[in-house]
């Protein structure tokens, strides 16, 4: 896990990670074209406004006369709406490339998550995925919009501004030069450690928001270890390392400022003295000497700027790469080139052309283990009839959830053979098994939304009547009716407004409407009470008749009328046949039931 | 909030009037430069910067030699540089000391509400008031404050200057400031929603994209990956058009409010012109004007922004004080320690939640040193009676007495200190196992810490980890099972030593064997100290010295594991789940 927290800040400009950026950019070529115009001619006009001031100085102030002050004046608001229209031009044109480019990476982003195999999910938090699909995305838009428009508006500037001094004065420009690079020198230094220093004050605020949710949902067990003090110490602790942190960031970035206008103000001296000079002596005038003021006066600012981007562009940089590593995983299920040719993918399915599946599925010496190394099954075989209920039996890790996580091809064979009607299942995309499969959690998953878009999740064509008959078959009908919009009712993030059995049962009804071939039920029924169980214990059997199904449970009840139950242990089948052969056996199954049996009744009366 | 640093806001304020200072003092050098030392016009009015010209040889030696005006400018950029680093440095200070503070108080607070309201927090909106809420009115006190004075203070000085120079050109420098103060203040008021449907379809994106990550076995195995693409690319779609809306608003106004500030600095300059060709005004009192109108404008539209977000800072600190003024957990007037080895004593004790009744009247005794095994349904209240025996609800009627001394009087803190429970749903901290395991006691040894993992069972599955007890536990560590949480939370309470303990229904994440060896060990190390034992399991419970079954607000039957199997009751038939299976082996057959 330790390679995902890792946020690498320190590495050098690597011209390849922003490459891989461009094939997102050239969609907006014109767009850039202009950004990268107008930035400049914001450049320029940044350099002619004290130029205008000083002409009219020498011309009007100096003479005092006002003759053709009207074209000067009428110039001068041309200037002003170019100014105007020119930074609504590149606003707007950043804003665009900002935002357009972010959301074409998230949206690339989450096309390849569509695309990834459930081993990436296994190894790779989500807070991690999230976090590529949504700061990376909004930094990575940032630096290609607004920090171009920095450099550039930044380097235009600082051309202007020198080329106008060396027209006014050379020897004093030239005296200015040398300035420049006490100001880029300083500037890169500050830049970085301010950005440094925030990123760190707000690696400590991200802890003080984890203590505060640790001292909230841990305050019940605070109280019975009489833990307040010690935790408001330690607490104390990091607040005041945040305000260290923070006391750093200001003080870091509120010296910066004063030691460039120190720095600035040194030119600023010179050309008053120089300058001065050379008014009294008649060889410069009042106008340009001002102008010349303002150009020294003003050089930090494009510096700054130019500055601050180079310190983002670490950040930025690391984002690319992140968010690059994503897009580039190559999944390790895919559907092959000619039978995606043939039958299509998720992107474009060819239904068409599938074959019906009738439920026969034969695991044909299979193997399997985890990326993680761990052998889970090894050359396993299993024939399964057409319409057969399978009840997979045993301890945690004994491979049930893997032989399951197998059909549904979450998961292929790394050696071996997976058939459904006598056919290996990659010779078709994922896209048709998945289409035919119906599938139960014991950690129902719901999606935010009301319950009719959660039941359709099975079936998007599926009509009112469909909803609602679905909704009855699982007994949800009743709740579903209770509840004040009925089926209208938004059931949350994650369907945190229902309770668990409330969301099983809609999951339940989400499975059944798509008609399935093959039924998965991995411990469907474990969070419904037995009242309910009892009710929706028919349905299931009702719904299961003629289709494979597959069932991982907990519950006896729906065990028991499995055709064949399979007990697995360190992914062998150790015991196989039905309920009352094994019973008669008196071994794994026999003890697993009774453990069970207990369990279960005694919080029956309990509940 | 504020108090003991605030002598850091004054100074700040002092350095913030010093910068104003140099601000406007810095044009001065310059006027008088190109008025009174390149052109040869009388020095007149009495500047506040004379001083400095009289300090550095007068204006007759700054005619003589320029570089006395140049190194003035300099001196004066230096006492500005040093008041901005000052200010920056002292704001920073107060603002973050403030904050901690803040901080500090709302988590000692949260800390010490009472029970009750932990059962009923909404940790999501508690943890959005103690950070953004905070930070908001942090950002107020660090930065807009200053600003805010910073921008009254240069204006009015700016203004006095300039008024006595020329009274038409000052009245033409401010004419535009109102409208740039309004059209910012009225654009931010106005565009807040814009920014807020934007926030709010980030949120919805977030949810989307995390409720595909988390559901992605979902996704899969309906084959609606494509359903999933397009709701994504609808919601990224809407979020991209919202946040690009946003920024042509900004576009609109950043380009509008420079038209007003740039026409506002042209309009000086310009009127200037016609008024030194009057012959009213100096060039370098145009260039000081073209200057101060140019320092006004910018923080005058900035001053905008920061009061519409005024009323956004007022409801943050609202909201803090809403958490602050709740009342927090007090014990009773008198209430000290006492020894607690001794019998325990309940006399018609009542307990309600206000809304819900769930004692009536309930009497019994226990003596010292005797194991109490507890049977209820779930919601009968048997948490509840260990809650009130550590006082974390307060009993309404009746009498309950430990060691002869009224419960009531006992102080919590010691009752806290000396009593060991373990709550049915324990909470372990983000620290290694071993600093889990640490916080029971100050100083606790090794071999104590030891022994009581032992005790608990969890001695083995500890070793087992890489890092043994320096493992991490918690997201950024390693997580733990229920049963393995249950058994550190259990070896973390025996550390204590306690004089009472309490197991909440703690070991019903623990498989069958493991409870038994657990209690096993447990009767062992704590002969003669009087503990009670909550669970659903028979197991758990057949072996303790007495057993008290709860329903309805009562003991319903107190009695051994004979005695209650001897008669009928709820205790009854959960044991006979135990016969029944052989009977229903035989039907099945």
């Amino acid at each position: 896990m330790q390679h995902f927290e890792e946020q690498d800040y320190d590495k050098k400009f690597d011209i390849g990670t922003w490459k891989k950026i461009l094939q997102f950019c050239a969609k907006y070529k014109r767009d850039f074209v202009w950004l990268f115009i107008s930035s400049a001619v914001l450049g320029v006009l940044a350099a002619i406004i004290p130029f205008m001031t000083g002409y009219a100085i020498d011309n009007f102030v100096y003479y005092r006369t006002v003759e053709g002050i009207g074209g000067f004046i009428a110039l001068f608001v041309v200037v002003m709406i170019v100014q105007s229209l020119t930074v609504l031009g590149f606003i707007y044109m950043a804003g665009r490339i900002e935002t357009y480019v972010a959301a074409d990476v998230r949206e690339a982003g989450f096309h390849q998550l569509q695309r990834l195999s459930f081993s990436y999910f296994d190894n790779t938090p989500t807070g991690w995925i999230m976090a590529r699909l949504t700061s990376d995305t909004f930094s990575i838009g940032h630096i290609i919009s607004f920090g171009i428009v920095d450099i550039v508006w930044g380097i235009f500037v600082l051309i202007s501004y020198y080329t106008f001094m060396f027209i006014i004065d050379a020897r004093l420009a030239f005296l200015m030069l040398l300035i420049m690079p006490v100001l880029i020198i300083v500037s890169v230094f500050f830049q970085r450690r301010i950005l440094k220093a925030h990123r760190e004050s707000r690696k400590i605020n991200s802890k003080i928001t984890a203590a505060y949710n640790e001292g909230i949902t841990g305050a019940k067990t605070t109280k019975t270890l009489m833990r307040e003090r010690r935790n408001f110490d330690e607490f104390s602790d990091l607040t005041g390392g945040m305000r260290r942190a923070s006391v750093r960031a200001a003080t870091i970035s509120g010296m910066y400022f004063p030691v460039i206008l120190a720095i600035t103000a040194i030119g600023v001296a010179v050309v008053l003295g120089e300058g001065g000079m050379g008014v009294i002596a008649g060889v410069l005038t009042l106008g340009v000497f001002f102008a010349f003021m303002r150009y020294t006066n003003d050089m930090f600012e494009p510096i700054s700027q130019i500055a601050q981007v180079w310190a983002e562009m670490q950040g930025a940089q690391a984002s690319i790469e992140r968010t690059i590593t994503l897009l580039e995983v190559v999944p390790d299920i895919e559907d092959r080139p000619d039978v995606i040719e043939k039958y299509g993918d998720f992107e474009n399915p060819k239904p068409e052309n599938w074959k019906k599946i009738h439920g026969r599925i034969s695991f044909k010496d299979v193997t399997f283990k985890y990326k993680t190394g761990e052998q889970v099954l090894e050359r396993f075989n299993l024939e399964v009839r057409q319409g057969e209920k399978i009840a997979l039996v045993g301890e945690t890790g004994s491979g049930k959830s893997t032989i399951v996580n197998l059909i549904c091809r979450f998961y292929e064979p790394v050696e071996g053979q997976i058939l459904i009607d006598g056919m290996d299942y990659r010779e078709h995309p994922q896209i048709w098994l998945q289409s035919n499969l119906g599938y139960v959690l014991q950690s129902p998953h719901l999606f935010s939304g009301s319950i009719r878009d959660n039941i359709r999740y099975g079936n998007l064509e599926a009509t009112e009547e469909q909803i609602i008959e679905a909704a009855k078959t699982v007994d949800a009908w009743n709740f579903i009716q209770n509840m004040e919009e009925g089926m209208d009712t938004d059931v949350g993030e994650g369907g945190n407004r229902l309770s668990t059995g409330e969301k099983q049962l809609i999951s339940f009804a989400r499975a059944i409407i798509k008609d399935p071939a093959i039924f998965v039920l991995d411990e469907a029924t474990s969070s419904i009470d037995t009242e309910t169980e009892q009710k929706i214990q028919n349905a299931i059997l009702k719904i299961l008749e003629g289709r494979t199904s597959f069932i991982v449970a907990h519950r006896l009840s729906t065990i028991r009328h499995c055709d064949r139950i399979l007990v697995i242990d360190q992914g062998r089948i150790i015991e196989e046949g039905n309920h009352k052969q094994l019973l008669a056996k008196k071994g794994h199954y026999f003890n697993l039931y009774t453990n069970q049996f207990k369990k279960e009744e005694q919080s029956r009366l309990l509940s | 909030m504020t108090r003991g640093h605030f002598w850091m806001f004054v100074v700040a304020m002092f350095f913030a009037v010093g910068s104003a200072v140099g601000n406007f003092s810095l044009p001065l050098i310059v006027r008088i430069t190109i008025d009174n030392v390149i052109d040869t016009q009388p020095l007149g009015n009495n500047f506040m910067v004379m001083w400095l010209v009289d300090l550095l040889g007068g204006i007759d030696g700054w005619r003589e030699n320029i570089w006395l005006a140049a190194a003035a400018h300099l001196i004066i950029a230096v006492f500005l540089s040093l008041c901005i680093f000052g200010r920056q440095r002292l704001i920073a200070l107060f603002g973050e000391n403030t904050a901690k503070r803040m901080k500090d108080s709302l988590y000692d607070h949260i800390q010490k509400l009472p029970y009750n309201y932990h059962v009923h927090a909404k940790t999501g909106d508690l943890i959005q008031r103690c950070t953004s809420d905070v930070e908001m009115v942090r950002r107020f006190l660090q930065q807009q404050s200053v600003e805010i004075a910073r921008a009254v203070f240069f204006t009015s000085i700016a203004l006095a200057i300039m008024l006595t120079i020329n009274v038409t050109l000052t009245l033409v420098t401010i004419a535009f400031l109102p409208i740039i103060f309004i059209f910012s203040y009225v654009f931010f008021k106005s565009v807040r929603r814009v920014f807020k449907q934007a926030d709010e379809k980030e949120g919805e994106l977030t949810t989307v994209l995390q409720e595909s990550l988390t559901g992605i076995r979902v996704v899969r195995a309906f084959g609606r990956a494509r359903f999933e693409v397009d709701k994504f690319t609808e919601k990224n779609t809407e979020f991209k058009d919202l946040q690009f809306k946003q920024m042509k608003y900004l576009s609109w106004y950043w380009s509008a409010s420079d038209m007003l500030c740039f026409g506002q600095i042209t309009l000086t300059f310009i009127v200037g012109v016609f008024l030194t060709y009057n012959g009213t005004l100096l060039t370098g009192e145009l260039v000081l004007f073209s200057m101060y109108a140019a320092m006004m404008v910018w923080p005058i539209r900035q001053l905008g922004r920061v009061l519409s977000d005024l009323g956004r800072t007022q409801v943050a600190l609202g909201r803090i004080y809403e958490v602050l003024d709740e009342a927090v957990e007090t014990d009773t007037e008198g209430a000290a320690p006492h020894d607690l080895r001794g019998d325990i004593a309940f006399k018609n004790v009542d307990f309600d939640y206000g809304d819900r009744n769930i004692f009536k009247n309930i009497s019994f005794e226990i003596k010292k040193g005797e194991t109490i095994a507890i049977l209820g349904a779930t919601g009968s209240g048997k948490s509840t009676l260990m809650h009130i025996l550590l006082r974390l609800y307060d009993y309404k009627s009746g009498s309950i007495t430990i060691n002869g001394k009224e419960l009531r009087n006992i102080s919590k803190d010691h009752l806290r200190r000396v009593v060991g429970m373990v709550l049915q749903e324990p909470f372990l901290y983000s620290k290694t196992i071993m600093g889990n395991l640490q916080m029971a006691k100050d100083d606790v040894r090794e071999a104590e810490i030891f022994a009581a993992t032992k005790t608990a069972s969890a001695h083995g599955f500890i070793e087992e980890f890489e890092e043994g007890y320096d493992t991490l536990v918690g997201e950024r560590g390693v997580t733990l099972s229920g049963g393995q949480k249950q058994r550190v939370a259990i070896a973390r309470t025996l550390i204590k030593n306690s004089e009472l303990l309490i197991f909440d229904d703690s070991l019903s994440a623990v498989d069958t064997e493991t409870d038994a060896q657990i209690r096993a060990a447990l009767s062992e190390r704590s002969t003669d100290v009087t503990t009670f034992i909550i669970s659903q399991r028979i197991t758990t419970l057949m072996d303790a010295d007495r057993i008290f079954v709860i329903e309805g607000g009562a003991v319903s039957d107190i009695g051994t594991h004979e005695e209650l199997t001897a008669r009928d009751g709820l205790y009854k038939r959960i044991w006979e789940i135990q016969s029944m299976l052989e009977q229903d082996f035989m039907k099945e057959n």
